[in-house]
């Protein structure tokens, strides 16, 4: 493997184009697009404040880079280096920023979350959407970019709104049953829109398209419930992961839980292989379950680490959360299927794994830690 | 002296007086002790009137008569009275022994009582302390009870109170915070209407140009009818997706109802043969009843995508699955029980028939993994065939690609053929050549003959002359031609410049001895 040289970046802005050709970094207040073959210096834009968010449109002609703190965005364009554009929020103030599906609406998030202005690049146009709700998860496009869930709250209730991307028309408008809404997510057909509560209380919510309730889950109450959610890329399963340290797996054909997986501290079932990273070097041998603990300063080349395969039943080692305090890190915090359905990646616990994300071909994982980064190869049937 | 017979009087109705009595009776009437002598010398009348008193009150005759001054006694009456007394007391000492006998029965009696009594006493006494024990120990007991059921209590009334306060402080938090929510929503009203009015920090968009949209349409009004669209776009899509839902569902059930008549099949040949043997000609008929009647299911796809949404037909296929597998079972379980009955006597025999039966599966099963991966290989690329949807060059090279040795072969043996056919016209030519020089020195020759001929001819005009003319002797075998005349017309000894419009006819005449050559 070969290794370029470095480059500067802040903010960890750094992102590839949808369509795989230019590498875009942001440098303080700098824009730098470079070509990603060569890594030559493509175009250079200089923003108005330090860049805090830098998105490329879907169609990878514009880059988006949001100033939360002067309430600015500006929009960059690739084609012509010359186009600018400038969004500014007044004293109304900016909180996020995003692109919409087709590349050509800004969706600005005031301060407070008052209210979220959809700006047209073609137009000039501006739209409103009062009352947006500020949770973990409040908008969600649909995959094919046609339509978009938004959670609002009004007068203490949850309402979700269903616009059409194209026109940003309100198409649908109805109240949910959960106390305190912290998500939305389509799934990947586009035809149903999973809801789920608050941690305090365990409850997902399958609407329809056209706002009809089609399902609601509750595993146990009382104690914490839902972390995160995620769907299956056929749209058949939908996973969810709570503050018990177990993920439950419903079916899109009647809702009900079909499987349920557990992380029990001794490992001990004889399906389980367990990998463990032991390092040459004489420090701490850490001990995970596929990815490593933060371990010493010495740089990459000099630590030697391999993988080796445990003797079940194997002991991971478990933090005990505090009790008082708010938001433990306890239960399984991340989700990701692969890309043919066969395989679900979770992260349980405290472990200091910050991002899981597949391969498009499902065969490879990367679990992207605050310092190091690991691939896992699964075993295709050719190798077996 | 009557004192000891008052002592013998008192002696039986007393019965705390056991053992002394008969001794001191013996003692008293058997031992006679001259020294206590009843009657001396001196007193005998007064004894004699004492007895006959004594007598009279005993109720025995008297001793001596009453008129009597004389000291004669009766000695009849006496000696009788004696007797009697002897009797009587004969009598008495067997009253005695009897009452001795009753006594120290009743006395060895008492003690066993006394003994029994004293025993049961202390059997009650230590009944009665264990009594007292236990009923302590179920005090103790009610007591713990108590106080257990009272903690219950207590503890269901802290449950209760606890949730009673939990319940009050959540209904008390949502609240709170619903009113906390109201506040924070006017705060934004108000923040909205403050900041939306201030003049100064305005927000806006400053755009250079504004840019194309990404589908390249022009956007639209927003009317009634494109919210109509919008909506029948929604329901398209729902439906799309519904149907193909079902679709799915529809192909899985087919598989499964596939897979399903298969079992049933299956079990049925396997318990088919086997149950004429049992001796169920019913359940064999109604079997073989089933399988037709769903035979003719299966023969028409039709008919049975029909009968499959008929819950009369879906619950007879799976009653009949139920009870095939339900007669497996059994026969299953029949089997078991024999081998395990056989398997005793016969273990050495069935270890290497189950060695030989492993081998065997172990080959067999090679032989399936191998066959299942060569179909599997075999589908994949068949899938690819057919769902790759191939541009032009790419299905041109492919099939190109098929044939590429024998295209290559073809090539190579093209230039061969080239290399070949060059030579050939190389040869040609040179044989041409070769022919052109031929036939001029064949003319040449023939001029020479010509000469030679006239010279010879002119010689021997005088001598022979009509012999030689039709054939040329001097000419050698090899130069005589088949057609020496078509030969000869086109060499005209005077024109030579036709000999090359002839060459082509030399060439092709050439070519004729070439093969000797």
């Amino acid at each position: 493997m070969n290794f370029s040289e470095l480059f500067k970046q802040t903010n960890q802005l750094c992102r590839l184009s949808p369509d795989g050709k230019y590498l875009a970094t942001c440098v303080q207040y700098r824009l730098v697009v470079r070509d990603v073959n060569t890594l030559q210096i493509l175009h250079l834009y200089t923003c108005l404040d330090q860049v805090l968010h830098m998105e490329w449109s879907s169609d990878s002609l514009f880059i988006l880079c949001a100033m939360y703190k002067r309430g600015l965005v500006q929009v960059w364009s690739l084609e012509q280096p010359d186009w600018h554009c400038k969004i500014d929020e007044g004293s109304i103030g900016l909180v996020s920023s995003r692109w919409s599906p087709d590349g050509r609406h800004v969706l600005n998030t005031t301060e407070f979350h008052l209210r979220v202005t959809v700006w047209s690049l073609c137009n000039k146009s501006v739209s409103y959407i009062k009352y947006p709700k500020a949770c973990q998860k409040g908008m969600d496009f649909s995959a094919d970019g046609r339509y978009m869930a938004l959670a609002e709250r009004r007068e203490c209730k949850d309402y979700i709104s269903v616009f059409v991307c194209d026109d940003w028309h309100l198409l649908r408008h109805f109240e949910t049953e959960t106390q305190d809404l912290a998500g939305v997510e389509w799934s990947p057909n586009g035809c149903v829109l999973a809801v789920w509560d608050t941690c305090l209380e365990y409850k997902v919510l399958l609407y329809s398209l056209d706002g009809r309730l089609l399902s609601t889950y509750s595993a146990y109450e009382w104690s914490l419930g839902i972390k995160t959610i995620a769907w299956s890329p056929s749209s058949q399963f939908l996973a969810i992961s709570s503050y018990d340290e177990k993920v439950r797996i419903l079916n899109h054909i009647t809702w009900k839980k079909i499987a349920e997986f557990e992380h029990p501290a001794n490992i001990s079932s004889t399906k389980a292989v367990v990998y463990r990273e032991v390092e040459k070097c004489p420090v701490v041998v850490s001990e995970d379950l596929s990815s490593s603990q933060i371990t010493v300063s010495s740089s990459l080349f000099n630590t030697q680490s391999k993988y080796e395969i445990c003797q079940l039943p194997v002991q991971v080692a478990v933090l005990k959360p505090d009790p008082d305090r708010a938001n433990p890190k306890v239960g399984v915090s991340l989700l990701a299927f692969s890309a043919n359905s066969r395989y679900l990646a979770t992260k349980n616990g405290c472990f200091q794994v910050l991002s899981l994300l597949w391969h498009c071909s499902g065969d490879s994982l990367i679990l992207l830690g605050k310092e190091q980064l690991c691939l896992c190869y699964m075993e295709t049937e050719e190798q077996k | 002296m009557p004192e000891s017979s008052q002592e013998n009087m008192d002696g039986p109705y007393n019965s705390y007086r056991l053992t002394p009595l008969l001794r001191r009776y013996t003692q008293s009437t058997n031992f006679y002790s001259p020294l206590k002598a009843f009657c001396t010398d001196e007193n005998m009348a007064e004894c004699i009137s004492f007895l006959n008193e004594e007598m009279s009150l005993l109720g025995f005759p008297l001793l001596c008569p009453e008129s009597g001054a004389s000291r004669g006694l009766d000695v009849v009456a006496l000696l009788n009275s004696m007797h009697a007394l002897v009797q009587q007391h004969r009598q008495v000492l067997r009253t005695v022994e009897n009452l001795e006998t009753e006594q120290l029965r009743a006395a060895s009696d008492m003690e066993y009582q006394q003994l029994s009594h004293a025993r049961l006493k202390e059997q009650f006494e230590l009944a009665k302390r264990e009594n007292g024990r236990l009923q302590e120990r179920e005090r103790q007991l009610h007591m713990n009870i108590k106080s257990l059921q009272n903690c219950i209590k207590n503890e269901k009334e802290e449950v209760q109170k606890l949730q009673n306060i939990r319940a009050s402080r959540a209904a008390h938090y949502s609240h709170d915070k619903k009113r906390k929510e109201r506040e924070y929503q006017k705060l934004k009203e108000h923040l909205n209407q403050v900041l939306v009015d201030r003049k100064d920090k305005k927000q806006a968009i400053e755009i250079l140009n504004c840019v194309g949209r990404s589908d390249g349409k022009r956007s639209q009004w927003k009317t009634r009818k494109s919210e109509s669209r919008h909506e029948s776009e929604m329901y398209k899509i729902l439906l799309n997706e519904l149907e193909n839902r079902q679709k799915e569902l529809m192909t899985e059930n087919a598989e499964l109802r596939k897979v399903l008549q298969q079992m049933k099949k299956e079990m049925v040949g396997i318990l088919g043969p086997k149950r004429s043997s049992l001796g169920e000609p019913r359940c064999e008929r109604s079997a073989d009843q089933e399988s037709a009647s769903e035979g003719e299911g299966d023969c028409d796809p039709g008919q049975k995508a029909i009968e499959v949404s008929c819950e009369h037909a879906r619950e007879e296929l799976t009653n009949s699955i139920r009870q095939q597998w339900r007669k497996i079972k059994h026969h299953v379980e029949k089997l078991d029980c024999q081998v395990s009955l056989v398997q005793v006597v016969q273990v050495e025999s069935e270890a290497a028939s189950n060695e030989t039966n492993d081998q065997e599966m172990g080959r067999l099963k090679l032989e399936v993994q191998q066959c299942k991966e060569f179909i599997h290989t075999q589908q994949q690329l068949l899938q690819q065939q057919l769902i790759s949807p191939c541009e032009e060059e790419t299905a041109s090279l492919l099939k190109d690609c098929y044939v590429l040795e024998e295209k290559e072969r073809f090539k190579e043996q093209r230039r061969i053929f080239e290399e070949q056919r060059k030579n050939f016209a190389s040869e040609r030519q040179n044989f041409t050549e070769a022919a052109i020089r031929l036939g001029h020195e064949r003319k040449m020759f023939e001029e020479d003959r010509a000469t030679w001929l006239k010279h010879h001819f002119l010689n021997l005009t005088f001598t022979d002359h009509v012999t030689h003319i039709p054939k040329s002797p001097g000419l050698p075998a090899e130069y005589v031609e088949p057609d020496p005349k078509t030969l000869l017309s086109p060499v005209t000894f005077s024109d030579a410049g036709s000999v090359k419009s002839s060459a082509t006819a030399d060439f092709h005449q050439a070519l004729l001895p070439q093969s000797r050559f």
